[in-house]
């Protein structure tokens, strides 16, 4: 029987050990594993990187592991929150390195990841300082770079329903980077509101389908 | 003659008013968000949000707030009927893929060739934060730019090139700044509309690099409801 429920946020985030990548899914407060990044921080994971949009905000979930000097490394679209000095007070000190891409193309290069292609050609950034050093090409009068699909050993994702396939729905914009860092990644774990039995979603209701996760955890509260 | 640069909502106010009806919009964060307060409602202009929303209404009160229902600038807000959720991939396709009618962005500099500076200044201690800006330059058929005229330390945010690590290469079509509307042509910064009382000549002053003149440059006036037009 294919059961991916796990009892408890600790057992569904065992196999993540020191030096991993995790991809974290949400965008501002919304949609983030808050619950998985506290487990993460009390199982004392070390020289993480992380792959998200942000890099946290207050002194919670991703700011929180920068501030505990957990993380190396952070590839993100926007490291600057407007409620948190966590992330530029590491980076000044040097403690933790950057990769700013831009927000689009860290999507994409998530979706080339999990859809098995290879470094694409995108015109977001073409003649800016994110083209330096990447192959450039002009291509019918419009000008493109290449980017580079972008791997991650574990996801961690907030969703709304969950069921023992892992099969996922989301609530609203909380969906975000879920569903494409759920393919991208070898191993996504997702926190959902709540465990649903088998058949209980509606198949076209699914917007993760099981076969991209290998763990649910069920953190209760309903919202 | 004296004359009274626009505020940051009259700019707005007059982005808000130059969308046609059926329009579909982004706006950038910081003083784009503020067009959204103008919209006219005898039309429909539906409002994209890059975290996946299409269709996003006025900002959330009381019980309406959802933190799942917010805006870029992660401000709590309403969906409209009909509106629709995507996830990322989707959201930035309808950037990248040239499916917006228009974007609206903030700028620090924009250059005669179209070229936006709106990321990261040059100061030693800048931090880079891209965010959306750099698909939101490049995809939408029409950028708008909603800048100050002239800096704080008086230079003039209209530059022959700009000084800035660029956001995208020759991408603004319109600029909507405190003095002025002017559109980017092959040619260069050509004035569309002035506010009232300024001369061709201090505009120019303002401005880091040659004004090129249509046939009828139109003045924005403030109408007797106090809201400006042109």
């Amino acid at each position: 029987m294919l059961d991916k429920i796990r009892a408890s946020l600790e057992e569904a985030i065992a196999p993540i050990q020191d030096g991993a990548s995790i991809m974290v899914s949400g965008f501002g407060d919304s949609g983030i594993p808050f619950e998985l990044m506290s487990a993460i921080m009390d199982k004392g994971t070390r020289e993480i990187t992380i792959i998200s949009n942000n890099a946290g905000t207050h002194e919670t979930g991703i700011a929180g592991l920068i501030k505990a000097g957990r993380v190396r490394k952070v590839i993100c679209s926007h490291p600057r929150p407007p409620n948190s000095q966590t992330f530029a007070n590491a980076y000044r000190a040097g403690l933790v390195e950057l990769e700013c891409t831009p927000q689009g193309t860290l999507a994409e290069r998530l979706r080339a990841a999990g859809a098995g292609l290879g470094p694409f050609f995108t015109p977001t950034g073409f003649g800016t300082l994110i083209a330096e050093g990447k192959e450039q090409r002009m291509i019918d009068g419009k000008g493109y770079i290449l980017e580079q699909p972008l791997h991650g050993d574990f996801a961690l994702v907030r969703a709304h329903l969950g069921d023992r396939w892992g099969n996922l729905s989301y609530r609203f914009a909380g969906r975000n980077f879920g569903p494409v860092m759920c393919m991208a990644s070898k191993h996504a774990i997702a926190q959902v509101n709540r465990v649903v039995p088998l058949g209980d979603l509606e198949p076209e209701h699914i917007m993760t389908p099981g076969i991209f996760v290998k763990a649910v955890v069920a953190i209760g509260g309903e919202r | 003659m004296n004359y009274q640069p626009l505020t940051r909502g009259e700019i707005a106010y007059l982005v808000a008013h130059d969308f046609p009806d059926g329009s579909v919009v982004n706006l950038g964060i910081g003083m784009p968000t503020q067009v959204a307060d103008y919209l006219p409602s005898d039309r429909e202009i539906i409002l994209h949000s890059e975290n996946g929303i299409l269709g996003m209404g006025r900002a959330a009160m009381g019980d309406e707030i959802d933190l799942d229902i917010i805006n870029a600038s992660r401000t709590p807000v309403v969906l409209l009927k009909g509106a629709s959720i995507s996830e990322h991939t989707v959201s930035f396709a309808m950037m990248r893929g040239g499916h917006l009618d228009y974007s609206v962005l903030g700028g620090f500099q924009v250059a005669f060739n179209g070229d936006l500076a709106n990321w990261i200044t040059s100061g030693p201690d800048a931090i880079a934060a891209i965010g959306g800006a750099m698909d939101l330059a490049i995809g939408a058929r029409n950028v708008i730019v909603m800048m100050e005229h002239v800096a704080k330390d008086m230079t003039s945010k209209l530059m022959p090139a700009c000084t800035y690590p660029l956001t995208g290469a020759g991408v603004v079509n319109q600029v909507y700044t405190d003095l002025a509307i002017i559109d980017i042509k092959p040619e260069g910064f050509v004035v569309r509309a002035m506010v009232e009382g300024i001369t061709l000549e201090t505009l120019q002053e303002k401005t880091g690099a040659p004004l090129h003149t249509s046939d009828n440059i139109a003045t924005i006036r403030r109408n007797p409801q106090g809201h400006p037009c042109y």
